[in-house]
């Protein structure tokens, strides 16, 4: 099954594989973020719509919501970001990855952004 | 945005720069974690030259800073400082200023946020005989801060610090000026602020990293600064108090001296004190997971509303969430269990006594 990547404005990547999403954030997100030290999940089988917040990333000096850019069901948590909420800085793309939702109807990416997209996008920024 | 004489060597050091209080300077450098440890362990230092300094002299000057503060200021000797508040009529907080007897009068040091503020207060209430100048564009202040600054300012001045006790201040010289050196600061551990013509500002910065090396010093950041004080349990200007707080529900009676001739504020804050504040500003960790943030709601355990989270954060150096609010008097004595309401969820958090660390 072939994968997708792309990208949304709030600075999420979401990597599409058939019905299932895995959202995490971008390294520009992590970076500005600073040191993650708390990450606030969701609960497998929460169902999230489009724009919700589903979880929180807290730095020491601020909290960010990351928002869902699909409406679905929770899949999956990274389990492994409650002790290592580190993971988000040191491996934002990879192992910082946050949730996996089961995508209600199909998965719309023509608001999204691919790689090259989201690259000339950060300039703007 | 003013610029401090430092903004070019931040920017070199590759910090994160923002607005505070009009003043565009450092929030963080290596990162929030890291600049906070190399305080608790080694030295750090701080560029604070957005906070204000007046000068107050002549023969009017006791009368009207005693007038002006809560604190005793007649107590004070040449050299000697202290921490004090600017009150209105109603006991609300003006600000939290320090306060520093000279040979010729007073230095009072005022948050950046609030010095134009402070400067129009005392001006509207000087007792005869009395000079008022700002000189916070012509002075610029350095914080050296952690468990090695001792050793560091003494070999950059060539002084002994043996016998400089804490809130005491004493003048040194670099390159022929003067330097006011005060063993103050705001991140519960030893350290100094050093004030001086804004002309030694690079070469004074350049200096203490240079000598600093071997102890291990790195500049710090607005964001540190942050934790450091919460962890040390000192209240923040605007988040813990304010004009809407009165120092005595602010934990900070033993600032307030009641038995003062007459200030601005004694008498609401002689009968708050006879009939007891309703509110207290506790300190408290989390049971729960989650990190507290100025403005989550606190509740106690049957779910009613007890008070506000001021000021929050997930501490570097304990590594675990803190807190501190105004909750009702009811629920401000130490290990009692209250509640924090982080987004949707109820977590729980116990009251403790004192700092959290040290």
């Amino acid at each position: 099954m072939s994968e997708q990547l792309r990208f949304t404005k709030e600075h999420e990547w979401i990597l599409v594989k058939g019905d299932v999403v895995r959202i995490g954030i971008s390294d520009y997100a992590q970076s500005e973020l600073g040191d993650i030290v708390f990450v606030d999940l969701p609960s497998v089988g929460d169902h999230v719509e489009e724009g919700e917040g589903f979880a929180a990333l807290e730095s020491v000096k601020a909290v960010s919501d990351v928002y869902s850019p699909v409406a679905g069901e929770i899949a999956a948590v990274n389990e492994e970001l409650e002790d290592s909420p580190e993971l988000v800085n040191e491996s934002p793309m990879d192992a910082g990855w946050i949730v996996e939702i089961k995508v209600d109807g199909v998965v719309q990416l023509d608001d999204l952004m691919n790689k090259e997209e989201y690259e000339a996008f950060l300039k703007e920024v | 945005m003013k610029k401090t004489p430092l903004t070019e060597k931040h920017r070199a050091l590759g910090a994160k720069m923002v607005d505070y209080a009009g003043f565009e300077m450092p929030v963080q450098y290596a990162g929030v974690l890291e600049e906070t440890k190399t305080v608790r362990t080694n030295v750090g230092i701080f560029d604070l030259t957005h906070m204000g300094e007046f000068e107050l002299t002549g023969p009017g000057a006791l009368e009207t800073v005693n007038y002006v503060t809560t604190n005793d200021a007649s107590v004070l000797k040449e050299g000697e400082i202290q921490y004090t508040c600017l009150t209105k009529e109603d006991g609300g907080i003006i600000d939290d200023i320090l306060v520093y007897r000279t040979a010729d009068g007073f230095l009072l040091v005022v948050n950046a946020a609030n010095a134009a503020k402070d400067y129009a207060w005392i001006e509207q209430h000087l007792k005869s005989g009395t000079e008022l100048k700002d000189l916070s564009d012509e002075l610029t202040l350095i914080a050296v801060q952690g468990p090695k600054s001792a050793p560091l300012v003494e070999e950059i001045f060539n002084v002994s610090v043996a016998d400089l006790k804490g809130y005491t201040f004493t003048e040194v010289t670099y390159e022929g000026e003067k330097v006011l050196l005060s063993r103050t600061g705001y991140t519960g551990e030893d350290g100094f602020e050093l004030y001086f013509a804004n002309a030694l500002a690079e070469k004074l910065w350049d200096e203490c990293l240079q000598k600093g090396e071997k102890h291990g010093v790195a500049p710090i950041g607005l964001g540190a600064r942050d934790s450091l004080r919460l962890e040390a349990r000192m209240p923040l200007y605007g988040n813990d108090i304010s004009e809407e707080t009165s120092p005595l529900e602010a934990g900070l009676s033993r600032f307030v001296k009641l038995d003062k001739e007459s200030f601005i504020g004694k008498d609401f804050l002689q009968k708050q004190k006879e009939e007891g504040v309703q509110r207290r500003l506790a300190a408290f960790v989390m049971v729960d997971k989650g990190i507290p943030r100025q403005g989550y709601p606190l509740l106690n355990m049957d779910g009613e509303e007890i008070g506000a989270v001021t000021s929050g954060t997930h501490s570097p150096t304990l590594d675990y969430p803190i807190g501190m609010g105004y909750v009702d008097v009811a629920y401000a004595k130490p290990d009692t269990e209250i509640q924090v309401q982080i987004r949707k969820k109820l977590a729980k958090a116990k009251i403790i006594k004192g700092r959290f660390i040290g």
